[in-house]
């Protein structure tokens, strides 16, 4: 049944039960993928005692809380049975003694209440802790890790874009000797991440006095192969006949990359820009291998960094954890179909 | 990436003037004029090179800079990574250090039995090994099934599938340390998991510090953030299958299974490969979201290679430069061979 389900292809109008099973395997797969992002959303709104709280609910909630005349502090509000059976709403005045809360009606402060703890029940409202996001920005440098990251993505996304389009241009528009071994060695390299080669390349980054600097992040991985392989195979496909005829009528080799070769590949370029974006904004071992200054973190080695100093302190983990998921959200839901469709066009990361 | 799996007609397909109605015509029109304004300020600096060496050299200009970078950065690291796995001691200057042969690679491949790694001196080394393996067989094997079934259903004729198409997808944006922190949250002794079980009359499991739990997650998680990525993939190989094959079939009186096991899965085969090769390759390298994640625990049941060579060279309080350098040639070898294979496949494809 499975087997059969799962083999019916587009357009075949079959049983009903494929469809319910169709929509059910949707319905399980989004609670799955998005379920997580909608919980971690949710927590990061809770109070440090209502995460604690086991059971979790899915709406941050917390104690309403009263100002009561007299008082400086708001105090907590509890629905409490009374003796006779009536029920009331009260605040508490400091810590249970025993068994025994001590309350205040908030309507005739003067006079104190003493109830059995078993009788009352806290007042719950949805109420946003937001405090979860403005304390530990302090600590959490979010703008400054924010715009280390924006610089990063961009210049590392532009430097990235010019050469390799330039040295895509080069090998798939010219005959020179060398051209076939510079290719063979990238076409070699595809493959290797700068996972493999840490040491050397931290000793490179050392060498040049590129420690703790954010070039030192941007420049390493600017000649992707994968880019060049992606741009020349594009590139391949403009007729040389546009090149010949702009070369008569005068143009140099520099006009004909700028005015003829980059608008013609736009659609390749945009797909590279896209996985650039993607690989700069989320990279993460390289630099936290390069980066050690707070100052100079990116978004993602921030966190990391965080997490390390408020290991127990999730309310703020999780705020923060939003923070940063939040500017690539907004980019992908502006340009969703456009990254879908770029992506699975050319199956490249 | 096999030359055919790049057809010009295939990326042409992108709709090109979705850039021009997300961005308002003042502002690309500022930005074109820019950009002119930029590569004409070049010419003043290419037009007398060209002029000195000749319009053929100018091939060279053009790859220079991207060499350039390459050589610097990827290059010569990997000719200095074979100088430190043969030399010794924790000074970073080449000329510091000593040479010491194959000391390193002998120190990392001594081993009484290899298939027990309490049996080696480096046995975090041997347990990573077979941790990586363990990892790559089956988040490859989980995650291949699960695109092709997903992208078998987003295929169908369905409502809304953009929508769940960006559904399946979303996670691939997030960073592996976001999605460490996700499931961190979710799994934790006191999380929505636990709750979950409770509410289920289940005893509450300490997932991450379970060795089995830990390994499942760690699989789990890293399918999940991935998995979109193949599922958009293989869905494009499946709309590039032509439906008149099915119509065809249908008049011959293929069953469904038919029309999969002889339409579907021999045209998505090349497909199909470069899926797995590219998830092979990452799987690999697994290491940013496991070491939010168990951060390699419990003990080392989920240390990986990458996470060995990162903490034997950077971490430790002793940097071991040389054995993590003769570990990345370990790698670099492992990933070369999955490489080669793929472009041996990809040849083969091609051919055919």
């Amino acid at each position: 049944m499975i087997a059969r389900y799962l083999t019916r292809t587009q357009g075949n109008q079959g049983p009903a039960l494929a469809d319910v099973l169709t929509y059910a395997y949707l319905a399980f797969g989004t609670l799955i993928m998005f379920g997580p992002i909608v919980w971690l959303l949710f927590s990061s709104f809770k109070t440090e005692s209502a995460l604690d709280r086991f059971p979790n609910r899915l709406l941050p909630y917390s104690q309403v809380m009263v100002q009561v005349e007299g008082r400086d502090e708001p105090l907590p509000l509890y629905e409490v049975i009374m003796e006779d059976g009536t029920v009331k709403q009260l605040v508490q005045f400091g810590r249970p003694m025993g068994n025994q809360a001590r309350m205040i009606d908030p309507s005739n402060p003067e006079a104190f209440i003493d109830v059995d703890i078993d009788r009352r029940r806290p007042i719950n409202e949805v109420s946003f802790a937001w405090r979860n996001y403005t304390e530990p920005l302090t600590q959490f440098n979010f703008l400054r890790y924010f715009s280390n990251s924006l610089f990063v993505t961009i210049v590392a996304t532009f430097i990235t874009l010019t050469i390799n389009s330039m040295a895509a241009f080069a090998l798939s528009k010219y005959r020179f000797p060398g051209r076939d071994v510079i290719f063979i060695i990238i076409i070699a390299t595809l493959m290797i991440p700068i996972s493999v080669i840490l040491v050397p390349a931290f000793l490179v980054i050392t060498e040049l006095n590129m420690n703790n600097s954010l070039w030192g992040v941007i420049i390493p991985g600017a000649a992707t192969p994968t880019g060049v392989f992606l741009l020349r195979q594009y590139m391949l496909t403009i007729p040389d006949e546009l090149i010949d005829s702009a070369r008569i009528d005068g143009a140099t080799e520099w006009r004909i990359y700028w005015q003829i070769i980059l608008p013609l590949a736009r659609p390749a370029l945009a797909v590279l820009a896209i996985f650039s974006v993607m690989w700069r904004w989320n990279d993460f071992l390289w630099p936290l291998i390069v980066l050690s200054e707070n100052e100079v973190f990116t978004l993602q080695i921030g966190l990391n960094s965080f997490r390390g100093q408020h290991d127990t302190q999730w309310h703020y983990i999780l705020a923060m954890t939003v923070l940063t998921l939040l500017p690539i959200t907004v980019v992908f839901a502006f340009l969703q179909r456009f990254i879908t469709t770029g992506i699975a066009t050319t199956g490249m990361k | 990436m096999a030359q055919a799996e790049f057809g010009h007609d295939r990326i042409e397909s992108t709709p090109p003037d979705e850039q021009q109605n997300t961005r308002p015509n003042a502002v690309s029109r500022f930005l074109s004029k820019i950009f002119e304004h930029v590569m004409n300020a070049f010419e003043l600096i290419f037009g007398p090179i060209q002029r000195v060496i000749g319009i053929r050299n100018m091939a060279y200009v053009f790859v220079v800079p991207n060499l350039l970078v390459f050589a610097v950065f990827v290059l010569l690291p990997m000719i200095l990574n074979f100088y430190y796995a043969f030399t010794g001691g924790t000074r970073i200057f080449p000329a510091d250090r000593t040479f010491v042969g194959t000391e390193n690679f002998e120190l990392l491949f001594d081993c009484g039995n290899y298939l027990q790694p309490n049996t080696c001196t480096e046995d975090i080394f041997w347990r990573a090994i077979y941790n990586t393996i363990f990892f790559v067989t089956f988040q490859v094997t989980g995650m291949v099934v699960l695109s092709l079934i997903t992208a078998l259903i987003l295929n169908r004729k369905i409502k809304w599938r953009g929508f769940f198409r960006s559904v399946f997808f979303y996670p691939v944006l997030l960073s592996p340390i976001v999605v460490g922190l996700i499931w961190r949250w979710l799994l934790d002794r006191d999380g929505l998991l636990n709750a979950a079980l409770i509410g289920f009359g289940v005893e509450p499991i300490t997932f991450l510090s379970e060795v089995n739990w830990a390994r499942f997650w760690i699989v789990f998680v890293s399918i999940w953030a991935q998995m979109g990525f193949y599922t958009l993939i293989l869905l494009a190989g499946l709309q590039a299958i032509p439906k008149e094959l099915y119509e065809a079939g249908e008049i011959d009186g293929t069953n469904n299974w038919h029309a999969f096991r002889f339409i579907t899965l021999p045209l998505l085969m090349p497909t199909m490969f470069v899926v797995i090769i590219l998830a092979l390759i990452r799987a690999v390298q697994v290491f940013d979201q496991v070491f939010v994640l168990t951060g390699g625990g419990p003990g080392s049941a989920t240390r990986y290679m990458v996470q060995y060579i990162y903490e034997t060279g950077f971490a430790g309080s002793t940097r071991i430069f040389g054995l993590a350098a003769a570990a990345s040639v370990v790698l670099g070898i492992t990933l070369f061979i999955l490489t080669m294979l793929q472009l041996y496949v990809g040849r083969r494809n091609e051919a055919t």
